[in-house]
């Protein structure tokens, strides 16, 4: 008999542990969806990679790792230890949290602006459960994928986001997700929901900090509503810690005339999935998905699109960049379904490659699902090495090796960060990218 | 200043330069012309350092060194200079961060101070009058969407922010205007000193009637098929490559 090394049934035997402690608090209607979620993982298991979606990443390492449930330990991280990677210098409304649990004397809430909300969502399903009863759990399938029925079975805080009918935040909203393990692997369960109504318009960034040394295993769901026509800009970096498992969602829903964008940047993380699926589900609703991954030593990091033209006129637009480097691996998925009412879809797909290491990897591979005859659908997806030519001729004036290759790297991911609106948040990348890059100082005054 | 004996060069097994020797002093400008196909850039992107050409024979001396054991940028920074016969496009790599690095990779090599963005623009601002080139283009990606006269003139450029010892300049007149050629011409006629000598690669005589060169090479199948003055270059319009060729098959390495 087949001996699976999966540590499910700690899942199970750990649900059981927080159903009854979770009895008789406020957000009854979620009861019956963590229960139809954790039967749903028991069913499903951890995926594999006979499982299409799951082709090219392995998740086994986390399948078979016990890891213990994280607790909020706010008080173990100073502001300090967050300083520059988490943006604090910026004065945007910030809610942090470790190990999943808010930390309330990290964060700066403030009071936003036409009774928009911005507040933990342990608090909100105690205190005001029927806020969330309409969207939460709505989107993000729980179905067909394990970890957001972990995910859904575990919640237990993470942000919620209100932007009432025609306020814009001006402010881009920062939501920041510490982990801090160095011991005991743990796992955290962040779910996070932003709602959008009508015409209204907020930036939203969702950074992950690792701090501690220790693995540890991140199990992130973001689900977006953005109403008809409202405008969301929504950022995701991961900056896990070296041995960190990532798995996160990022769940959107399109009304009518909406547009959404949404960036994924990551750079740290032993193996990182990001699943960004956007369903555009009124006519005339536009969305970007943009990325970039900087992927080193033996890293694997998964890019898994999806996006879902349910009705006409809505254009997608993805573009996303890697570079990888010594034993790095990267998978980017690029699927687009197109129903059959979706007349005049409008779909483009990029993603490229610069590999600096002849022992790095990368599966491309657009999915298309076409089911409507007017429609235009383009992809590309390169794959390549620095241009020889161009090294030359910057070496010919004098540059380094390294320093040419440096600027070589620099020009290539630049044209994703320069995507990338909050001016601070795209400094903050652009130091990240010389940080990595190896004679990346020297082009610090690039610009 | 440069001392080329010998040399041999093949690319991807075809023996490209078959024995070129040249003697290359201080203050002199030579030209050195060539049908299709001679061996011309060869001849200049081995003198730069491009790793696709193979030296099978011979040596080159630079101020004494061995060049050919010189990392490209090695030679940059030891006074090395070619413009480019095509230049390369480079998306995303701002062109005045690159010059300034270069120049300041140079600057630091011989022991100069390096220059500050703002310094730098003061630099660079002359050298571009010199070219007659907008300043805008400062600002946009390595001769990207630039015009073939724009990447010359920008070759030019760089020669004179960067103030090489020895410029190789590989066809550098072709597919230009009369205007933009005058302007190159006054490019290099104003880099001209004693200290500083200039290798002009060309296809037509027509640019020598603005850069006057001291020398003239024929080369030929990878071989320097006949040297001589200015008035070779006049000779060779009149005859062609061939008659040259035939009149005087066997050549002496010139020594100047
Ligand atoms: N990278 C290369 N791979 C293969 N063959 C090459 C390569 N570079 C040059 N050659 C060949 O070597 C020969 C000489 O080329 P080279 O470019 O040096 O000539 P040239 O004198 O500069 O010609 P032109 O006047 O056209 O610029 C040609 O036959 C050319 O096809
Ligand atoms: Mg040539």
């Amino acid at each position: 008999m087949l001996q699976v090394a999966q540590k499910t049934d700690d899942y199970l035997s750990r649900f059981a542990q927080l159903e009854a402690r979770l009895a008789g608090d406020g957000a009854t209607f979620l009861l019956p969806i963590r229960k139809k979620a954790i039967e749903r993982f028991a069913q499903l298991g951890f995926p594999t990679t006979r499982q299409e979606d799951w082709r090219f990443t392995n998740v086994a390492p986390i399948a078979r790792t016990a890891f213990g449930a994280a607790t909020g330990d706010g008080e173990a991280v100073e502001a300090q230890q967050l300083a520059t990677s988490a943006l604090m210098q910026a004065d945007w409304p910030r809610l942090v949290f470790v190990n999943g649990y808010v930390a309330p004397q990290l964060s700066s809430v403030g009071k936003l602006p036409g009774g928009a909300r911005l507040e933990s969502l342990a608090a909100v399903a105690h205190a005001d459960p029927e806020a969330l009863q309409q969207h939460l759990a709505g989107y993000a399938d729980y179905q067909d994928h394990p970890f957001t029925a972990l995910n859904t079975a575990f919640m237990e805080d993470g942000a919620y986001v209100h932007i009432p009918k025609g306020v814009y935040l001006e402010q881009p909203i920062h939501l920041v997700f510490v982990s801090t393990a160095d011991a005991e692997p743990v796992v955290s369960h962040p779910r996070n929901l932003i709602v959008a109504e009508t015409g209204s318009q907020a930036t939203i960034i969702e950074s992950y900090l690792g701090l501690g040394d220790g693995v540890y295993f991140t199990n992130a769901v973001t689900e977006i509503v953005v109403g008809e026509n409202a405008v969301i800009d929504h950022y995701k970096v991961g900056r896990e810690a070296q041995q960190a498992y990532h798995i996160g969602t990022t769940q959107i829903y399109q009304d009518r005339s909406s547009n959404a964008s949404s960036h994924a940047v990551t750079i740290g993380g032993a193996l990182v999935r990001n699943d960004i699926n956007t369903v555009l589900d009124g006519e005339g609703a536009q969305c970007t998905l943009n990325g970039l991954y900087l992927v080193s030593g033996r890293q694997h990091v998964d890019n898994h699109l999806r996006v879902e033209h349910a009705k006409p006129h809505c254009d997608s637009r993805e573009f996303f960049k890697g570079v990888l480097d010594g034993h790095g691996k990267a998978v980017f998925t690029g699927r687009i379904i197109v129903r059959k009412d979706a007349q005049k879809t409008d779909a483009k797909q990029t993603n490229m490659n610069l590999l600096l290491s002849d022992h790095a990897q990368v599966d491309t591979k657009p999915q298309l699902e076409i089911f409507a005859n007017d429609v235009k659908c383009t992809h590309g997806a390169t794959i390549g090495q620095i241009d020889e030519n161009a090294m030359f001729y910057l070496r010919s004036r004098g540059l380094s090796e390294p320093a040419s290759r440096s600027l070589m790297v620099y020009a290539f991911a630049s044209e994703a960060i320069d995507r990338i609106q909050p001016q601070l948040l795209r400094a903050q990348l652009r130091q990240t990218l010389f940080d990595w890059l190896p004679e990346g100082h020297r082009l610090q005054d690039a610009r | 200043m440069l001392e080329i004996r010998n040399l041999h060069a093949s690319v991807e097994g075809h023996e490209i330069l078959k024995g070129v020797n040249l003697t290359v002093n201080a203050g002199e400008l030579h030209s050195i012309m060539g049908p299709n196909g001679s061996g011309k850039s060869t001849l200049a992107q081995v003198l730069a350092g491009r790793d696709t050409y193979k030296v099978t024979q011979g040596e080159v001396l630079y101020e004494g060194r061995n060049l050919l054991e010189m990392d490209p940028d090695e030679r940059a920074r030891a006074g090395v200079f070619m413009a480019f016969q095509y230049p390369v496009e480079i998306p995303g790599v701002n062109t005045a961060y690159f010059l300034r690095a270069a120049l300041n990779s140079i600057r630091k090599h011989r022991g100069l101070e390096e220059l500050d963005a703002a310094d730098f623009l003061d630099w660079v601002k002359d050298k571009m009058k010199l070219v007659d080139m907008d300043e805008r283009l400062l600002n946009r990606s390595i001769n990207e969407g630039f015009s073939g006269g724009e990447k010359k003139r920008g070759e030019i450029l760089q020669m004179a922010v960067l103030e090489p010892k020895l410029a190789i300049m590989d066809e550098t007149d072709s597919g230009l205007d009369i205007d933009a050629l005058k302007i190159v011409a006054r490019g290099v006629n104003t880099l001209r000193s004693a200290d500083r000598a200039i290798i002009v690669i060309t296809h037509y005589q027509r640019v020598l009637d603005y850069i006057v060169p001291d020398f003239v090479h024929v080369l030929i199948d990878g071989r320097i098929v006949r040297s001589g003055g200015k008035e070779l270059a006049l000779e060779l319009e009149e005859k062609g490559y061939a008659g040259v060729e035939q009149k005087n098959a066997a050549t002496e390495p010139i020594t100047s």
